[in-house]
C-alpha cells in the first residue's frame, strides 16, 4: 500500500528513474567488478498527459509516431514545436534545441564539434559544459547509485545524468518529504522536542 | 570492567548455588524487568567472549524467537569486520533537498517500530548560513527544498572518540575494527547513559516492543544491527553493517534520489570517500567536542 505522501513525492520526482519505493532488492548477480550505468527508458520517449496506476506520467515511445512518418527538422526554440511536443517546458540556459539534438535527426545528439552521438551517451554530452559535475561523477561523488561499494563482491549501478535531471529543465525538482513527523505519545515517540535540540 | 563485577557474572554464581530450576524461578522477576530478554539471553556471555558455537546457538535462538513473536522466518548473521576495511560516510549539503527518503529507507531496512515511525536519521531543516544544530527543525512537513533553508541529515557519526562508549557502565556498546560503534542488545541494561552522552542525538531507546507486520519485516538481519530490538534497550545507526560488511552500500545511500551521499572504505585509495576527503572541503559537526566523527559534510561551493 502506498501512502499519499509517497505518491506525491514520486510525482514530484517523476523524472528520476531511481525514485521508486524502497524495497529489499536482492543483491545484483555475480560480481564482474564493474560499474553499470543505468539507462533510463525516457531517452527515447516523451511524456503523454496520462498517468499510470501509481500516478506517474505515462511515456510514449518516439517510435510510436516517428516510425510512421518522417521527422521534420528540429526548430531552434521549443515554442515552435507542434503536436505532442508542444507542452515541453524548457529551462536550460540559453540553449537551443539544436545545441544538443541533430537538426535533421532529432533522435540523436551531437557534440559541440558536430560529431553525432547516440542518445545513450548523454553523460559525454553533458560533460562538455558541466566539467565539475562530471569530475565528481567520475569520482563516485555525484549521482545516486545502488549495489556494492566493494566491486570485488558485486556490481554497482550508477545513475546517468538524465536519471535525475530532466535535460530540458535540469534543475532538480522539489518534493514533498516522506516520513511525516508523528504525534508525540507518552512512550515511544522518537523525535519531538529532543529532535529540535531543546533537550 | 575490572573493578565492576558484571551483573551476569554475579547471576551465574547465584545460579550455580541455587540449582537450575530454582534459579530460573528466582530470575523470573528479572526477565519481567528486562522485558523482552529471556533468562538464556540474560545469562549469555558478552558478545566479544562468545565462541563460534555459542554464537551459533544464540543466533538460532534469536531466529526462533523472531518466528514465534513476529511470525516471520528471518536470517540473522553476525558478519565480522573485514580486514583492511575502515568505513566512512560523507554527505553533500549542496545537493540534499530534505526529502527524508534516507530516513524512510532506514526505517524499513532496520526494522523500526511502525507505530513510532522511528529512524536512525533525523533530517534537520536549517537556516541558510547557520550551522547551529540546536535551531534545526526535524519536524517540517511542507514541500522541500524551502526558500532560505538547507537540509542537514544527522545519524550516528561512528565517532572514533565516542562519548557514548565511554559512559556505558556495562560495556554493552563499543567500537569495532571497521569503525562502527555497535550495541549488543542482549547486554544493554537500558540505563540510557549513552543516549544522554551522544552530542548528536543519534541513539534511540526502545520504550515498547516494536510492532511490525510480518510482511514488512526485513529478513536480512544482523546480530549487532537491524534484528528486531528487545524492549528496553538502546539502539543506533551502524551504517547498515549487515549490508556493508557484505560489500553492499547502506540503505540510506541507495534510497537517496539526489545522490547526496558518499560511502566507502577509508583504507582504499580508490574509494569515492577518499576522493571526497582529498578534494572537497569537508567538515564535521561539533568538532570542538573532539569526538572525531567518521561522518563528513561538504558543500559544492
Ligand atoms: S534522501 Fe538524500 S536528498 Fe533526501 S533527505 Fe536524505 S540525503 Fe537528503
Ligand atoms: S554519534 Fe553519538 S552514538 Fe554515534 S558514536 Fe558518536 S557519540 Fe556514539
Amino acid at each position: 500500500m502506498m501512502r499519499p505522501a509517497l505518491v506525491a513525492a514520486m510525482l514530484a520526482l517523476g523524472g528520476c528513474g531511481k525514485d521508486q519505493p524502497v524495497s529489499f532488492q536482492p543483491p545484483p548477480g555475480a560480481p564482474t567488478g564493474k560499474e553499470i550505468l543505468h539507462q533510463p527508458a525516457k531517452l527515447t520517449s516523451v511524456e503523454s498527459d496520462q498517468k499510470d496506476a501509481l500516478g506517474r506520467p505515462l511515456r510514449v515511445s518516439c517510435e510510436s509516431c516517428h516510425s510512421l512518418r518522417e521527422t521534420k527538422p528540429m526548430p531552434s526554440r521549443p515554442e515552435e514545436l507542434k503536436e505532442f511536443h508542444q507542452g515541453l517546458r524548457f529551462r536550460h540556459g540559453e540553449l537551443a534545441c539544436t545545441s544538443c539534438h541533430q537538426a535533421r535527426e532529432p533522435r540523436t545528439l551531437h557534440l559541440a564539434t558536430g560529431e553525432p552521438l547516440p542518445m545513450t551517451e548523454v553523460v559525454t554530452l553533458c560533460a562538455q559544459c558541466h566539467g565539475p559535475q562530471y569530475r565528481d561523477f567520475k569520482a563516485g561523488a555525484h549521482g545516486g547509485m545502488t549495489g556494492y561499494w566493494d566491486l570485488s563482491r558485486g556490481d554497482r549501478m550508477r545513475n546517468n545524468c538524465v536519471s535525475c535531471h530532466d535535460p530540458h529543465t535540469p534543475k532538480y525538482a522539489g518534493a514533498h518529504p516522506v516520513m511525516p513527523p508523528r504525534n508525540p505519545s507518552a512512550h515511544g515517540e522518537p523525535d519531538t522536542k529532543e529532535a529540535q535540540g531543546h533537550e | 570492567m575490572s573493578d565492576i563485577v558484571s551483573r551476569r557474572t554475579m547471576m551465574k554464581g547465584a545460579g550455580a548455588t541455587l540449582g537450575a530450576a530454582a534459579f530460573a524461578h528466582a530470575m523470573a522477576p528479572l526477565t519481567e524487568w528486562s522485558k523482552d530478554l529471556s533468562v538464556d539471553e540474560f545469562l549469555q556471555k558478552h558478545y566479544k567472549e562468545l565462541t563460534r558455537d555459542e554464537l551459533g546457538r544464540v543466533l538460532l535462538h534469536l531466529k526462533e524467537e523472531t518466528k514465534r513473536k513476529y511470525g516471520r522466518d528471518v536470517d540473522i548473521q553476525a558478519l565480522p569486520p573485514q580486514e583492511g576495511v575502515s568505513f566512512a560516510y560523507a554527505l553533500n549539503l549542496s545537493i540534499c533537498i530534505g526529502c527524508r527518503k534516507c530516513a524512510e529507507a532506514c526505517h524499513q531496512e532496520n526494522n523500526h517500530d511502525r507505530r513510532t515511525g522511528n529512524s536512525y536519521i533525523r533530517v534537520l531543516e536549517m537556516q541558510q548560513g547557520s550551522l547551529d544544530l540546536e535551531h534545526g527543525n526535524a519536524n517540517y512537513d511542507h514541500p522541500v527544498p524551502a526558500e532560505g533553508k538547507y537540509y542537514l541529515p544527522v545519524q550516528c557519526h561512528q565517532c572514533d572518540n565516542a562519548p557514548c562508549v565511554k559512559v556505558c557502565p556495562v560495556q554493552a556498546t563499543w567500537k569495532e575494527q571497521d569503525g562502527i560503534v555497535v550495541v549488543d542488545y542482549n547486554w544493554c541494561i537500558g540505563c540510557r547513559y549513552c543516549e544522554a552522552a551522544c552530542p548528536y542525538h543519534a541513539r534511540r531507546f526502545n520504550w515498547a516492543k516494536p510492532e511490525i507486520p510480518p510482511e514488512e519485516i526485513n529478513p536480512d538481519q544482523g546480530y549487532l544491527s537491524n534484528r528486531i530490538r528487545p524492549q528496553g534497550v538502546v539502539e543506533k545507526c551502524t551504517f547498515c553493517l549487515h549490508r556493508t560488511r557484505a560489500g553492499r552500500l547502506p540503505a540510506c545511500l541507495e534510497a537517496c534520489p539526489t545522490g547526496a551521499r558518499v560511502f566507502g572504505n577509508l583504507l582504499d585509495p580508490k574509494s569515492p570517500i577518499r576522493w571526497v576527503l582529498e578534494n572537497k572541503r569537508v567538515f564535521v559537526l561539533k568538532e570542538e567536542l573532539g569526538t572525531r566523527p567518521r561522518f563528513f559534510y561538504f558543500f559544492d561551493k
